[in-house]
């Protein structure tokens, strides 16, 4: 509770909001800064402080949105004004304000956060897109524009920066190129042997590498926009240059108030963070320390905290400079560089490791006795760098043989435990988080690994200590003697497989029985509803729309359709085997125009229909169901598609009927809910061009019959199904598709993908084949008994659902009215329409009041 | 005592039709749309307390789509919630409250079952 009135608060101001003049607030609201100042945070630039260290995943999908650091609702608070897109101009020390566009502001006291801005060498003919940087969200859009009509870019600089910069570009479609002025890649964190071998990785990758060439001047090309002149005659042509060759601290704001600089620039910090004036204080990279200024995260973080602390009168850590060691994933190479990485120390010796067959590189830099490690070289594989890292970090005596810490980890692998980790060890640098706070916080009853996170922040940073945090809390767990808890949610202390076996066992039918007999509460919740009602739907295969079952389905299953992200819907009509008549494809083209739907071809064969509303699926059936169409289940957690080769009909390769034994399966299975989703595709010969090793169930034709792959999976983490069984006639291949399916069925976790449940398995896949083909268990005839239930209780859910009005009265857009819903909107583009885009709705809107 | 909430007592409330009993989805939701306003009603016939029915703003603050009514209706922690159906954050039936990210409340209304009509409340 503040009860100081506004006049009684001293104003400070925060200059800048990155990384850091972000934390700086944060730590500064945590700490209670509010109940003596009012913060006032200017930045120049237009949006909150986001992640700058995962800048370049914006163009691999993340918007600017998801890019923001914390939660809008810190710069909500009362008493902090985030004033964006307002530069501070100058400081006036003697009055003590700072001159803003918007006006003077008085202060107190101040915080300098402005961060750095690139360098861009002086090179004659650099301009436009050929002197483009990688710095800000406005920068990439630049980028980004620049790209539209580029084949070739090429990255100034082969640091750190300059590497996610490349990567950036090979992300929009460029062929990259990296221009480094020294003899190697990561100059300032990697040796010799290490820089060549990331070389070879990043070479491997289609990106080019080319060092020790000075860029001198830069003229028009003729294949591409520009020609980059190099010395000795040498020359490199592209359609956009992006300058990362180092940053500069952004001090113009402490030249221009006459503070003290660093003999390199920067404002000149004690190891309080302040300024040579007593009220203004300087944190990240506009600041320099001993003459050094820091260019990572963590150190920023580090004066973030000791600036906040005291600012609240609180005791704060002194800054005496910080851990440079940095572990990356550079265009998916690992790289890592720990402590003394050159061996500058006087008696250092190093151990090395090197690969050149996978570009691999180990170094480990001891001390003259042998007895403690100061630092390491990383390239190919980080896994060995928490361990090293600890050793460095926390001083801890080495083994006998230091090399056995970058040898290939073999069965019995020498990895540091994290027990002997002692409590102090840091675990978090970003937010310094100890390995002592972690199990204090398990202490405190926090059991689980979210929970442990929000509440100590470890892992929040840049994420690259989130492994050694589960380690640590698992084992601090047991040490505990806390097992971790596999309840299915607050209303079932059981895992899905153990509901599974209950509802089976006992013949359940409804969620209410299982709930009443087993569970706690009378609602259930959005974890454990949808996971029952795929349960009983694979047990006993009723139709969705019951009425005792319609509560229990995701929004996709309720309505049979796939919910769209303006509400709409997208609907799909099962193609078995993508084989459909001329007739057919007419029929859906005319619903597809009838309705104005956008259309779209899917990867399974078939064609999905986008931007119904909820009144019109009944209509749309109704008319596929009159041509000839069933569902296609593309809502459910259930059987998707059987995508197939036109096999031996036509092909002049093909040595069996891929597409009759598709049409079998996708017949047989369709209908079948499942933990997850299943997809099957059927090749008529070894050419694979149904590309079945990537489904769920592939099934591959050979000269004597069917080759049968499981567990394969696309997506996120693909993964190559396995060869399960060979020569297989018809009735016994489906035979083990029945006993492999069910099994899964009874034993995966909820959403578990059969890929995953494979490598679950204990025993593997020998132990899958004793099960399904020599039935070591006994289970084979009782899966097969349970599939042919299922089989033979199928019946299409939308021609069900249009033979009974009741189940019809859901879909309504409104229940009292007949209209649709009058805030969706569309515009038309490359001949259909789409849903309109946020910043496209005010043009409408004043259109449609025009 | 909180000013708004006395103003709230002290006014009469004004009901209005909105739609009928049979148009309710036990222990689900649908939606109904009086004046412009998009209502999703969420109908639980079997709570301890008795039958309870409760009108939330229908649009998603999260999405921008209009959705609320197509959640999952179920309970965290002891709160009745739905899921809102595209990113699935929770939202407590009885107030509106947003369980992940408090700053996005959904507007609620005084709602009842009078007879076969579900009458509604929309303010002044």
């Amino acid at each position: 509770m503040n009860s100081k009135l506004a006049s009684d608060l001293q104003n400070l101001v925060v200059i800048g909001n990155g990384m850091v003049g972000h934390h700086v607030v944060e730590q500064l609201v945590e700490r209670g800064a509010l109940a003596r100042y009012q913060i006032h945070v200017f930045s120049e630039e237009p949006r909150r402080a986001y992640d700058r260290v995962h800048l370049s995943e914006y163009f691999s999908g993340r918007d600017a949105e998801s890019l923001a650091l914390g939660a809008a609702t810190l710069y909500q608070t009362p008493g902090v004004t985030l004033h964006l897109g307002v530069p501070v101009l100058e400081i006036d020390r003697a009055r003590r304000e700072v001159i803003t566009a918007a006006g003077c502001f008085p202060y107190a006291q101040v915080v300098l956060a402005t961060g750095s801005y690139p360098f861009v060498p002086p090179i004659e003919g650099a301009e436009g897109d050929s002197r483009l940087v990688y710095r800000t969200l406005a920068d990439l859009d630049t980028i980004q524009a620049a790209a539209k009509n580029a084949r070739r870019g090429v990255v100034v600089g082969g640091g750190l920066l300059g590497l996610e910069a490349a990567n950036a570009l090979k992300s929009l479609g460029l062929e990259a190129h990296v221009v480094e002025f020294a003899p190697r890649l990561m100059p300032v964190q990697l040796d010799e042997p290490g820089g060549q071998a990331l070389k070879a990785r990043i070479e491997s990758l289609g990106v080019g590498v080319h060092l020790a060439r000075g860029t001198q001047s830069i003229t028009p090309g003729s294949e591409y926009r520009y020609r980059m002149n190099f010395a000795g005659d040498e020359f490199l042509e592209t359609d956009l240059i992006v300058f990362s060759a180092g940053i500069r601290p952004q001090d113009a704001l402490a030249r221009q108030c006459a503070l003290g600089l660093g003999a390199r620039g920067g404002i000149a910090i004690d190891s309080q963070c302040r300024s040579s004036d007593p009220h203004i204080y300087a944190v990240g990279e506009c600041a320099a320390w001993n003459d050094s200024v820091f260019g990572l995260v963590a150190p920023g973080y580090q004066m973030a905290r000791s600036v906040a602390a005291q600012l609240c009168g609180e005791p704060a850590d002194a800054f005496v400079g910080a851990d440079m060691s940095t572990k990356l994933k550079l265009l998916g190479v690992d790289v890592g560089s720990i402590g003394d990485a050159h061996g500058a120390t006087a008696g250092a010796r190093s151990y090395r490791f090197i690969d050149e067959a996978s570009g691999s590189y180990r170094r480990l830099v001891v001390s003259a006795d042998g007895k403690h490690a100061l630092g390491a070289v990383l390239v190919g594989d980080n896994s060995y760098f928490d361990t090293l890292l600890q050793y460095v970090q926390n001083a801890i005596t080495l083994p006998a043989d230091p090399s056995s810490l970058i040898l290939p980890l073999g069965q019995a692998a020498p990895a540091l435990g994290v027990d002997a980790l002692p409590a102090s060890a840091t675990v978090c640098s970003c937010h310094n988080v100890s390995k002592g706070a972690i199990c204090c916080a398990i202490d405190a009853g926090c059991t689980d690994l979210a929970g442990l996170k929000s509440q100590t922040r470890a892992a929040t940073g840049c994420g690259g200590c989130a492994g050694l945090l589960k380690q640590v809390f698992e084992h601090a767990l047991t040490a505990r003697g806390i097992s971790v808890d596999k309840s299915l949610c607050e209303h079932f202390a059981y895992t899905r497989q153990e509901l599974y076996s209950i509802v089976r066992v006992e013949g359940i039918e409804t969620f209410e029985q299982l709930l009443a007999r087993h569970g706690k509460g009378h609602l259930g919740c959005a974890v454990c509803k949808p996971t029952v009602g795929s349960i009983l739907a694979s047990c006993w295969n009723r139709q969705i729309q019951e009425p005792w079952l319609v509560p229990l389905q995701d929004t996709n299953d309720t309505f049979m359709a796939n919910m769209q992200k303006n509400g709409t819907y997208s609907v799909v009509p099962r193609i078995p085997g993508g084989e459909v008549t001329p007739d057919g494809l007419i029929a859906i083209g005319a619903v597809a125009k009838k309705y104005d739907l956008y259309t779209k071809i899917t990867g399974g064969q078939r064609i999905d229909l986008f931007g119904a509303q909820l009144h019109e699926l009944p209509d749309i059936w109704a008319e596929l169901i009159a041509a000839g169409f069933e569902t296609g289940h593309a809502y459910g957690k259930s059987t998707r598609t059987v995508k197939s080769c036109v096999g031996s009909t036509w092909c002049r390769y093909g040595v069996q009927d891929s597409v009759k034994m598709a049409l079998l399966i996708e017949d047989r299975y369709k209908g079948l809910r499942s933990p997850h989703k299943l997809k099957f595709a059927v090749s008529g010969c070894t050419r694979e061009c149904a590309e079945a090793q990537s489904k769920d169930v592939g099934v591959i034709a050979t000269e004597k019959g069917w080759n049968l792959y499981i567990s394969g999976n696309g997506g996120m983490r693909p993964r190559h199904a396995e060869l399960f069984a060979t020569d297989l006639d018809d009735a016994t291949l489906i035979r083990y598709i029945d006993r492999f399916l069910m099994l899964y069925i009874r034993t995966a976790d909820k959403l578990q993908r059969t890929s995953v449940w494979r490598e679950s398995l204990e025993g593997g896949l020998d132990y899958l084949k004793a099960v399904i083909i020599e039935d070591s268990l006994g289970l084979a005839g009782e899966l097969e008994a349970q599939m042919q239930l299922v089989v033979e209780r199928y019946e299409c859910e939308w021609a069900n659902a249009l033979k009974d009005p009741e189940k019809l009265k859901r879909f309504r857009t409104f229940v009292n009215d007949q209209a649709g819903d009058p805030d969706i909107h569309f515009v038309k583009e490359r001949g259909q329409r789409r849903p309109v885009r946020a910043e496209e709705l005010t043009l409408i809107t004043t259109q449609e009041l025009v | 005592m909180n000013p708004t909430s006395a103003v709230a007592i002290a006014r009469q409330p004004a009901w209005r039709p909105l739609c009928g009993r049979q148009d309710l989805v036990a222990n689900s939701g649908v939606v109904a749309r009086l004046e412009g306003v998009q209502v999703a009603l969420f109908y639980l016939p079997d709570e301890p307390e008795g039958a309870r029915l409760f009108a939330l703003d229908n649009r998603d603050p999260k999405s921008g789509a209009n959705v609320i009514g197509r959640g999952l209706v179920g309970s965290l922690a002891g709160e009745r919630v739905v899921a809102a159906p595209l990113y699935k954050q929770h939202f407590r039936l009885q107030d509106g409250t947003c369980l992940e990210y408090p700053e996005q409340a959904l507007a609620v209304w005084p709602v009842r079952l009078k007879g076969d009509a579900v009458e509604i409340d929309l303010g002044p």
